[in-house]
């Protein structure tokens, strides 16, 4: 079944680059916007995601476990929290980095909870996004969006992991 | 770098992990970014910029959070565009609504979710998200007085 569907997955994606690239010899327009999404994305994430990891790496083999069990763990209190948004509010791109990095978190010894605040929080207050929507939206937007969404996104990570920890959950275990 | 002057071998070790790690990753990223271009084509800034104009308020906060959810958008494309409908009239109510959703709830990203976090857990946190992102965007409705 497993096997059933990476072949139809693997088929998806030949289908669709053939598509793409028909596109672009027949002059097929919607085709070539998708191309152009396509490539103007995948050029985006090209900058951001070798630093992302290598910044990733770095972190696996420079901080220890003890650390980060002792700050982010079972044991720490309120001010984990406060140090795990301080984190997510540096990161740059979007989700898609915040789920790798917070694996590493995971893998270091963060307890889930706030694993789950560090990626609602890297969604909501990273700072040079932030400034940047206040630029346009206002400040007083900016700050009752932040005001609001924290306390909640810090509740329901705080639930969802009693929720999973009750349940034995594990994070994907490395192949 | 200064990482590789104090200790060659263990920043080579971090260099092996992180290409570990991009590789396997990295067919979940393709689906998203197929994803997204397809995604992308169909929603295309102008349609959201009329679908958001609606005047209902509660279709509004509807829709934005459904193109919120199913698009994604690096902030630099985002924000100017609602700055555009902000002064096209679109309360703010419904913009925090579709830039909430757009930042916490990522269909698109579900893949790359998925293979960290598993099935279950991803549908979770996206509900749950959700559910923040209309909070978010009621509150922000009642502070700059557009729920009436």
């Amino acid at each position: 079944m497993k096997m059933q569907n990476k072949h139809i997955k693997a088929l998806a994606i030949v289908i669709y680059f053939v598509f793409i690239i028909s596109s672009f010899m027949i002059g097929f327009k919607p085709g070539k916007q998708i191309g152009h999404n396509f490539i103007s994305f995948s050029i985006e994430m090209l900058k951001l995601l070798p630093c992302a990891f290598i910044l990733i790496g770095l972190f696996e083999v420079w901080v220890k476990k003890e650390s980060v069990e002792k700050h982010l763990g079972k044991d720490s209190g309120a001010i984990g929290y406060i140090w795990i948004i301080l984190l997510a509010g540096t990161i740059v791109g979007g989700l898609y980095v915040a789920f790798p990095v917070a694996y590493s978190l995971f893998k270091k010894g963060a307890k889930l909870s706030i694993i789950f605040t560090y990626i609602g929080a890297s969604a909501i207050c990273r700072i040079p996004m932030t400034i940047f929507e206040s630029s346009f939206m206002g400040i007083k937007f900016s700050l009752i969006r932040l005001i609001i969404s924290i306390p909640l996104v810090i509740l329901s990570s705080v639930w969802l992991g009693h929720y999973l920890e009750k349940r034995n959950y594990r994070i994907m275990e490395e192949k | 770098m200064i990482s590789i002057i104090i200790d060659r071998k263990k920043t080579l070790t971090a260099i092996k992990i992180s290409y570990k790690r991009f590789i396997n990753i990295i067919p979940a990223f393709l689906a998203m970014l197929i994803l997204v271009s397809i995604v992308l084509f169909f929603v295309s800034d102008k349609m959201i910029s009329n679908y958001l104009g609606n005047n209902d308020k509660f279709i509004g906060i509807t829709l934005a959070s459904l193109f919120g959810s199913i698009t994604l958008m690096p902030g630099f494309i985002a924000f100017p565009l609602c700055g555009i409908l902000l002064k096209k009239g679109v309360s703010y109510m419904v913009l925090s609504a579709f830039t909430t959703t757009l930042m916490m709830v990522g269909i698109l990203t579900y893949p790359i979710e998925k293979k960290y976090f598993g099935v279950k857990v991803t549908i979770i946190r996206n509900v749950i998200s959700l559910f923040i992102a209309l909070i978010v965007a009621l509150s922000i409705g009642f502070f700059f007085g557009e729920l009436s």
